[in-house]
């Protein structure tokens, strides 16, 4: 029986198991608004600005493991999710995002509302593709699942001219597909497997580093039973924290320019470099000549472009994460290296990760999160507040952190929680964001309030683009050019420190909470943290915001300037 | 540094050669010549690439092209024996009757054809390796002061049988 392209569209999404659809209509995706209209198997989700739309599908995305679909108009509502498919490609999460676009006869004529989203977005996803055919839309959905969940994850884009939607054609959605350019690796070499383990054998000082790579694979029982056979202590990237539990007596600590001092020196100390799922980005290496510039490195990744870019590795295997992990696990023995983790241990008691300060700390605020929630999906902003969170969090099994990693975009951590909740909606879903981020994408309170999300909102207010501002403190002499988010018409443009005549800070987040139906809880001390987190847990039907009024000037330390070793880390400021 | 070459196999479809350059300018790598046709899998294009580029760079962009979807099948050429042609077009203009019977006899010489000539303009056509070409350029340039004009395809290659 033929069927609407629009029709086959939903076929499709049913097929996929897709059970959430982020979407926000227009003109040119109305026909496909239509289909989804009345039915119940998919709950379609309307945030209030398609950057909001599609960081929530990807905090739906990273939380579940499953792939996060959005569905946006052509033109602004396709060019508004420019930054989220960079975020989420970025960091491999599983993404297919269908467009609207003009009649097929239309485009290239500068159509109303036409942009070439494909050629905007080709170089930041995975895959992009027009729907030029209606006999081609049932495989195209069908290979952009494909390649969005396959390999190393990552954002599809489905271009679909209007008048493909409305076309009559087949009723059949293929079960299976074969796309002849694109075959993930779903074998582990073995020679290189075993050069791995002999480098091993021979290590004094070997390490594990663990990236992204792990979460994703969902690797994480594997790769601590490995960490346990061997008895190999275990740093981390950002992304990959949270592999094995950070109280795990093996875990050191994330590496990087904000890192404690013992992962650091881990780094540069060890003879074997284990690493697996990272693509060593420049915030984990410092300067890169210099990086564990005594090991031998072993690489795993499933992306053989990841391998040997930023430095050169000795053994390189192309695998899943979880695959290689298995197969280690039976050919892996323990490895005497007591002396190196009593060393590490030593450094770490040395110099442990901490604020100098009292009061209202970050540390102190994220350490209550800790105490507070057994089980929870962190997901935090970009700015201070990320780089405090990914310090200071605890996570295990039970407690998973999202962020922006690669892109580092201000205004995610906020809808990404929406999408999480969604996602996960027995767990406690905590956002810890900044008072700049935050203003990036609040619109999406009216979401959180519509849906009945009790997504736990914490600001840390510091009044400043506080990231910034840090580096202008540290590498710029204090000139804080356009950074202080108190600012008005009548305050001196040389300003270099916030003080008690410093004006009001807009918007009143409290106030604002409340006009969308929220709950708002402003915290000024310490002693306040827990009894505002109580409350919020017990606020179960809508969001609760609760904006911590920390020190202006707080820093995040260790810091590893910018084109340093790691080994040269400023301790205190 | 050195010049390599690469044969792909793409999807024939809308965009691909936008996928490709826009992978070697995305990531900032030097494309020196690009050249694409119907194969005859009409479904397939080929392309010949020619890159100078150093090792660890040119081990990226064969990871990169791999990984790429529209990308079917990549061959590196590097140090395979090929056969490789380049089609070149010379217009040698404001000729007097001499420069035109030295261009004739150039032509005779260096396996350059002729292809059409008037008073004052004469049209050369080149079809050889790019280094032969790049030599046919040089040499009519130090023996003829004439202005010219130049146009060149790009290498097509393939493997030696
Ligand atoms: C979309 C976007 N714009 C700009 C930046 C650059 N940037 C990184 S951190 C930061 C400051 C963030 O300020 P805030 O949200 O208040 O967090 P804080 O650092 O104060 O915790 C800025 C501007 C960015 N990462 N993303
Ligand atoms: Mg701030």
């Amino acid at each position: 029986m033929d069927i609407t392209g629009s029709e086959l569209f939903v076929k499709a999404l049913r097929e996929e198991q897709v059970d959430i659809l982020f979407g926000y209509p227009g003109g040119q995706a109305i026909d496909l608004f239509d289909a989804l209209y009345g039915q119940r198997d998919i709950k379609v989700i309307l945030p209030r600005h398609e950057q909001g739309l599609i960081h929530a599908a990807d905090g739906y995305a990273r939380s579940t493991g499953k792939v996060g679909v959005c569905l946006v108009t052509s033109g602004p509502g396709a060019t508004n999710l420019v930054t989220g498919v960079a975020t989420a490609n970025y960091d491999s999460v599983p993404l297919v995002c269908f467009t609207g676009q003009v009649t097929t006869n239309l485009i290239g004529n500068d159509a109303f509302q036409e942009v070439d989203i494909v050629g905007i977005t080709r170089n930041i996803c995975k895959y992009a593709v027009t729907v030029r055919n209606r006999q081609d839309l049932g495989k195209i959905i069908k290979k952009a699942f494909f390649i969005a969940r396959t390999g190393k994850p990552g954002v599809v884009v489905v271009d679909l001219p209007k008048d493909i939607q409305s076309a009559y054609g087949e009723d059949t959605y293929p079960q299976t597909i074969d796309v002849r350019g694109y075959k993930p690796s779903n074998t582990v070499h073995d020679g290189q497997i075993k050069k791995a383990i002999e480098a091993l054998n021979q290590a004094r000082k070997p390490l594990f580093l663990i990236g992204g790579g792990v979460n994703i694979a969902g690797a994480g029982k594997e790769m601590r039973q490995l960490a346990e056979l061997t008895g190999m202590p275990v740093v981390t990237t950002i992304m990959g924290k949270g592999a094995i539990p950070t109280s795990h007596p093996l875990y050191v600590g994330n590496i990087g320019i904000h890192a404690g001092y013992a992962a650091n020196a881990a780094i540069s100390e060890c003879d074997v470099l284990f690493s697996i799922g990272t693509r060593f980005n420049d915030r984990i290496t410092g300067k890169t000549d210099t990086f564990a510039k005594n090991a031998t490195l072993i690489h795993i990744d499933v992306d053989p472009a990841s391998i040997s870019r930023n430095i050169a590795v000795d053994i390189p295997i192309v695998a899943d994460a979880k695959k290689a992990i298995e197969i280690l696990l039976k050919k892996s023995n323990r490895l005497d290296c007591k002396d190196w983790l009593k060393q590490i241990m030593a450094w770490k008691e040395a110099y442990p990760l901490t604020m100098k300060s009292k009061g209202l700390t970050p540390q102190r605020i994220i350490e209550e999160i800790n105490q507070s929630f057994q089980s929870a999906v962190v997901v935090t902003d970009v700015g201070q507040n990320q780089l405090w969170a990914t310090q200071f969090l605890e996570l295990d099994e039970n407690r998973q952190l999202l962020t922006s990693g690669g892109l580092g975009t201000m205004g995610y951590g906020f809808p990404a929680a929406i999408g999480a909740k969604l996602g996960n909606p027995q767990k406690n879903v905590i956002v810890i964001c900044g008072d700049g981020g935050m203003q990036m994408n609040i619109q999406e309170m009216a979401t959180a309030v519509v849906h009945e999300l009790s997504v736990i909102v914490c600001i840390l207010n510091n009044g400043y683009l506080g990231n910034v501002r840090q580096w202008q403190e540290m590498f710029y002499h204090k000139r804080y050019s356009g950074t202080c988010l108190r600012y008005r018409k009548r305050c001196e443009s040389d300003c270099s420190k916030p003080g008690k005549s410093c004006p009001e800070y807009t918007p009143d987040f409290i106030k604002l909470a409340e006009s969308y139906g929220a709950c708002g809880i402003r915290v000024t001390q310490a002693e306040e943290i827990k009894a505002a987190l109580r409350a919020a847990i017990n606020n179960l039907s809508a969001p609760t915001v609760i904006e911590f009024i920390i020190d202006p000037e707080e820093n995040v330390l260790p810091i590893v300037p910018p084109g340093s070793p790691l080994s040269e880390m400023i301790m205190e400021y | 540094m050195k010049k390599r070459w690469l044969c792909l196999f793409v999807e024939n479809e809308i965009g691909v050669l936008a996928r490709i350059s826009g992978l070697f300018s995305s990531k900032s790598y030097n494309l020196d010549s690009l050249t694409v046709g119907t194969t005859e899998d009409e479904t397939i294009s080929r392309m010949t690439i020619s890159i100078y580029s150093d090792d660890q760079i040119f081990e990226q962009i064969k990871k990169q092209l791999n990984r790429t979807v529209e990308v079917i099948k990549v061959i590196d050429y590097t140090d395979l024996s090929i056969y490789s042609r380049e089609i070149m077009f010379l217009k040698i203009k404001k000729c007097t009757e001499a420069d035109k019977t030295g261009i004739f006899r150039f032509a005779q010489v260096y396996n350059v054809k002729v292809l059409d000539f008037n008073k004052t303009t004469v049209l050369l056509e080149c079809v050889q390796v790019e280094n032969e070409n790049d030599k046919v350029i040089k040499l009519l340039s130090e023996r003829f002061d004439n202005p010219f004009e130049i146009i060149r395809g790009g290498s097509v290659a393939i493997e030696a049988v």
